[in-house]
């Protein structure tokens, strides 16, 4: 399996009037292709910040890190991948096929090629015929599965996912988690995905990365064995319980003395 | 129509206010009128009324108070009197007439148009460059906020006469006026506008690798629709103010500035009052127009859910 993100000791230290704060220290991880990795830790440890660093939204202090063999900076001016933010933040003003062609206007695909792939991921989404509405008229989980689609309009390999489902309740959770399964066995792309819910990242993922805060690190990186197909009633079985209790020791190990 | 009550009653209570503060204020007139006519009232001397409470002279001369409501030349004209001022002056008359309030209300309404489009474009303008730019981030609002400090009645008759010496007259400095009134709160507004957009949206952007062009026209633009429209409803109504401004120093003879200057020369208050009214209608409508471009506009926009 090839790497396509590859961070070798990362170090991301902010400058507040508080004095320095490490919101990545020594972080080193390899993400292969087609692999779907969450990243799970309280609030502080640091999972946003490696994302949004992989995106090249914030730039490390110390440090490599590389995505699809390039510079984060580089991957992102070569489109390299789709992000999916904690709101949905589509535009009140654009319909919902709309806001999926905002990244290809801007990424200046052909009017014939905008409305082809509008219909294409749609459809993956299953949010056929949607296209017309404006997003007040879609629910929350309806929302965020436009915001998904317009990630994946144009192709990218990589899908980087913050928290996508954190604002949505548990039963419309559960199934977007399955529709986003099916929807990474199709496409085959490689996920980055930040949670806070431990059922959902042993359920979604081949590769479980526990963070913990103060300073932001990883305290364990579990590969799953769970098989890629994966019904929902998988989280009875004893072998998804384990991993559970394995993310749940991980949390409270690197949590210390401090709950 | 749930509207119309609470704004009926409220327009009750302004004319009955209206029709009692004209008792006080005219019964002065009305009292020495009378006693000019032979009537006999109380205090008998136009001295000793003159120092007497008007509410006091009013409750000691109960029968005199109807003159106080139907007075010509009032101090304080009642409702009635200045409505029927204005229904002379404009669906009686000829709106080619000098003595048309259609024929003033529109010469100030062209100064405001003008001063309106003027102002609300060097608005945007100014707007977009605050925003793209720090320089003129740091430079440019301070002196907008500095220059809305100015009286708008001691710079006013200097751009009438710096405008004049250069041979400009007529329709431009006055729209010069509306323009300077209304230019600023159409830079704040669209200042505003077009940083509504949030982190997690410019953010998005970046993703995309999008330009500054495209996120000025894809996001900020749009975003800043809302906040245009409403801070268009108070430039006009300040371009109006403007262009009224415009036209007291220089002693016109046109528009409706010079109706109010010309109705206090010659104490004429009805003619005043009139054209209050006028400015007010004119006023109005222009808020009226704009709010109805936003509604459609923002229902285009899906804004309204």
């Amino acid at each position: 399996m090839n790497r396509v993100i590859s961070a070798q000791s990362l170090d991301l230290t902010f400058k507040t009037n508080d004095g320095p704060v490490h919101a990545l220290k020594d972080v080193t991880l390899d993400i292969h292709k087609g692999e779907f990795v969450s990243f799970i830790g309280p609030s502080g440890c640091g999972k946003t910040t490696f994302l949004r660093c992989i995106a090249a939204l914030e730039d490390p202090t110390g440090g490599t890190l590389s995505v699809n063999g390039m510079t984060p900076d580089e991957a992102r001016r070569a489109r390299a991948y789709g992000y999916v933010f904690q709101a949905a933040g589509l535009y009140p003003w654009r319909t919902i096929a709309g806001n999926i062609k905002l990244p290809l206007e801007i990424m200046g695909f052909s009017k014939s090629e905008q409305a082809e792939r509008v219909e294409r991921v749609l459809d993956l989404v299953e949010l056929t015929g949607f296209g017309k509405k404006f997003p007040w008229q879609l629910s929350g989980g309806m929302q965020q599965r436009a915001s998904i689609a317009r990630a994946l309009a144009f192709d990218a390999d990589i899908l980087l996912m913050d928290e996508p489902f954190g604002a949505l309740d548990e039963i419309v959770r559960d199934h977007l988690n399955e529709q986003l399964l099916s929807l990474w066995a199709r496409t085959e792309k490689t996920i980055a995905f930040v949670t806070h819910s431990i059922p959902e990242a042993v359920y979604l993922s081949t590769k479980i990365v526990v963070m913990s805060p103060r300073p932001g690190r990883i305290t364990d990186v579990i590969e799953s064995s769970l098989p890629r197909d994966r019904p929902l009633d998988i989280r009875d079985s004893t072998e998804f319980i384990d991993i559970a209790h394995r993310v749940r020791e991980g949390l409270r190990a690197g949590h210390g003395d401090d709950v | 129509m749930r509207s119309v009550v609470p704004i009926l009653t409220v327009l009750l209570a302004i004319v009955i206010l209206w029709y009692a503060a004209a008792v006080p204020m005219n019964i002065r007139t009305a009292l020495t009128q009378a006693e000019r006519d032979g009537a006999i009232v109380a205090p008998a001397t136009r001295v000793e009324r003159r120092d007497a409470n008007a509410i006091g002279l009013a409750l000691r001369n109960p029968s005199h108070i109807p003159a106080t409501l139907d007075q010509e030349r009032a101090r304080l004209p009642t409702p009635h009197r200045v409505f029927s001022e204005l229904w002379n002056t404009t669906v009686m008359k000829k709106i080619t007439s000098k003595r048309s309030l259609v024929f003033h209300a529109w010469i100030t309404l062209s100064a405001t148009l003008l001063g309106f489009a003027i102002g609300a474009v060097l608005g945007i303008a100014l707007a977009v460059g605050i925003v793209h730019n720090r320089a003129m981030d740091m430079s440019v609002m301070p002196w907008a906020i500095a220059s809305q400090t100015i009286p708008i009645l001691a710079i006013a008759p200097m751009i009438i006469v710096v405008l004049n010496s250069v041979g400009i007259q007529g329709l431009l400095p006055k729209a010069m006026i509306s323009a300077y009134l209304s230019f600023f709160p159409v830079v704040v507004g669209m200042v505003k506008g077009l940083r509504s957009p949030d982190a997690m949206q410019l953010d998005q952007l970046r993703t995309y690798n999008a330009s500054r062009t495209a996120t000025f026209f894809k996001l900020r633009l749009p975003a800043s629709v809302p906040y245009l429209f409403t801070s268009l409803k108070i430039g006009a109504a300040a371009a109006l103010i403007g262009a009224i401004v415009g036209e007291l120093p220089t002693g016109a003879v046109r528009g409706l500035g010079a109706r109010l200057l010309a109705g206090s020369y010659y104490g004429q208050t009805e003619q005043i009052w009139s054209a209050l009214f006028a400015a007010a209608f004119v006023a109005a409508g222009l808020v009226g127009i704009i709010g109805l471009f936003q509604r459609i506009t923002m229902n285009q926009m899906g804004f309204n859910r």
